[in-house]
């Protein structure tokens, strides 16, 4: 899963050295390579953009144009941090309860998740035993999970941080196995030949040798979480911008919903890039 | 006075869905210290079955494996292996990788600073001390089974175990390394077991060859002592009779009376 980085532009390669060189043509060529890049997606998105206020534009259109949005909910979008008590509060606050009900049950959901995936990965027998059971459950949609976590922890944000915990849990699990299970068993040898003990084992060859399948695995986890923590705080309110969302349905302002669901797009693209930029960077230093 | 390394009476076989393969049986082996031993044999004669279970990495079915007289039950540093593929691991720099058995097996011997020296005198022996802090994914497979070597020498094993150790590697650096070796070995008298499909390494280096029958229930066919001295030169010997004849003894072994079954090797 190693994502190829561009060549540093001379002129940056330049800075770490002595004597910083200008490459005129570097920059140039780097400008060229960056603008290459970003025309295409904006380009779609300018004509994704286009089509939708042609169809939407007029009276009798279910949904409002994309001017029409910008124009109800500028206050919305140009106060994020305002807080005027209860769940009356800016798209910055939501979000961050969200965020911190997904950083709760994420962080749970990593630790059994690799705990679990250790053991499976490295006993045959807890494989066998477990593997079944977890390929069932794994296919229980998120949701259908909350009425049981409402009903045990009798409790709105607990339940949440279930849900979250119990949706991420299952592809990390499964891709820490993997991981380990794909150590090479010449590394096992040579462990074997040194006599390393068990927790030497694990912190000197397993953890290193599986750590790019963990973060496949937290990678994947974290996207489902994002999905999780709107669809259950849709249903368990409070502040957070799954309600937030269904709060606006119900008050019939449609264009805070395309806000909000534009806002939870951006912020579950930049979990997953912060957790792939976090494995490259692990896996940077564990593969040559 | 007892044998160094004796191997007596040991088999191998392997439970299949098709009831038990015998993969070795009846084989005796016995190893003077210093002594440095060539396994040599068709692909799946057994030979590298046979040297996992003197490193303990395979248990034997039937006899045993005595080193100083005691039994192998279990790996150990005592009988340290180079792998075929190096086997570093590619996240510790060659530095780290033999202080990582350093520290294993000299970690209540020896002060933080003699394993320090120990870890860069080790890759100094193999010619590596330019690439201490690289990555083995940064150096050449000839250099990664330098370290592989180092890394093993670092253990100071009563047997050191070779796994075809130059079988990856391109003629010049296979060459380069088999000096090496050789020249390690007149230094620090280790005993050694090598395995080995190429008949001039098995000759050049060898104070016997030990051939191995084909499998399945493959054993040794016939032991080759080389009475060539050393030091050794690859140039002179070229046409030394002693070593021609060795060659040729060896070669008729393998392709004349223990040919591979034409179908069978495809």
């Amino acid at each position: 899963m190693t994502v190829r980085t561009e060549p540093m532009p001379k002129f940056l390669a330049g800075l770490s050295g002595r004597l910083p060189t200008l490459d005129r043509a570097a920059v140039l060529r780097w400008l060229r390579r960056r603008l290459a890049a970003a025309l295409p997606p904006l380009v779609m998105l300018a004509l994704l953009i286009g089509l939708w206020e042609l169809l939407c534009r007029g009276g009798n259109a279910p949904l409002p144009a994309p001017s029409q949005v910008i124009a109800d909910t500028w206050d919305l979008i140009s106060d994020p941090f305002f807080d005027n008590g209860g769940t009356d509060k800016g798209l910055f606050w939501q979000i961050t309860a969200s965020l911190s009900r997904v950083a709760e049950g994420f962080l749970i959901s990593a630790v059994v998740g690799i705990s679990l995936g250790v053991l499976i990965g490295q006993s045959s027998l807890a494989f066998r035993g477990l593997d079944p059971i977890f390929q069932v459950l794994r296919t229980v949609p998120p949701l259908a999970w909350l009425p049981l976590s409402l009903a045990a922890f009798q409790a709105a944000n607990p339940s949440a941080i279930f849900v979250i915990a119990i949706t991420s849990v299952w592809p990390i699990i499964l891709n820490t196995a993997v991981g380990i299970r794909n150590i090479p068993q010449d590394y096992r040898n040579v462990a074997r030949v040194l006599r390393l003990s068990g927790p030497e084992f694990f912190f000197k060859i397993m953890l290193p040798a599986s750590v790019p399948f963990m973060f496949t695995g937290l990678r994947i986890g974290i996207g489902l979480s994002w999905l999780a923590i709107v669809a259950a705080e849709m249903l368990i309110g409070g502040v957070g911008i799954g309600f937030f969302i269904w709060d606006a349905w119900n008050s019939s302002l449609i264009s805070e919903i395309i806000v909000a669901l534009i806002a939870v797009g951006i912020v579950g693209y930049i979990l997953d890039r912060l957790i792939g930029a976090l494995g490259n960077l692990v896996a940077g230093n564990v593969k040559s | 006075m007892a044998n160094y390394l004796s191997i007596e009476q040991v088999g191998v076989s392997f439970d299949t869905d098709r009831g038990p393969y015998v993969a070795l049986r009846d084989v005796n082996l016995k190893v003077e210290k210093g002594e440095y031993i060539s396994i040599i044999g068709h692909s799946g004669c057994g030979k590298s079955t046979l040297l996992n279970l003197v490193a303990g990495l395979l248990e034997t079915t039937t006899g045993a494996i005595l080193l100083e007289d005691k039994e192998v039950s279990e790996p150990g540093p005592e009988r340290a292996v180079v792998f075929q593929n190096h086997s570093l691991l590619p996240w510790l720099s060659v530095y780290d990788n033999v202080k990582l058995a350093v520290d294993k097996v000299h970690g209540k011997t020896k002060s933080r600073a003699e394993r320090r020296d120990w870890v860069l005198h080790n890759l100094a022996l193999v010619g590596m001390s330019h690439a201490v802090d690289r990555k083995p994914g940064e150096i050449s497979g000839g250099m990664k089974q330098r370290v592989g070597i180092a890394r093993a020498l670092a253990m100071e094993p009563k047997v050191l175990l070779l796994d075809e150790p130059f079988g990856a590697l391109d003629a010049l650096t296979r060459a380069q390394l088999q000096d090496k070796v050789m020249e390690i070995q007149a230094r620090l008298g280790n005993t050694v077991i090598m395995i080995t499909h190429d008949v001039d390494e098995a000759v050049l280096l060898s104070d016997r060859i030990v051939m191995m029958t084909n499998g399945p229930a493959a054993t040794i066919g016939e032991i080759l002592t080389i009475e060539l001295p050393r030091p050794r030169n690859r140039l002179t010997l070229a046409d030394n009779p002693t070593y021609v004849k060795a060659r040729t003894a060896v070669m008729e072994f393998l392709y004349a009376r223990h040919a591979l079954n034409k179908v069978e090797a495809a």
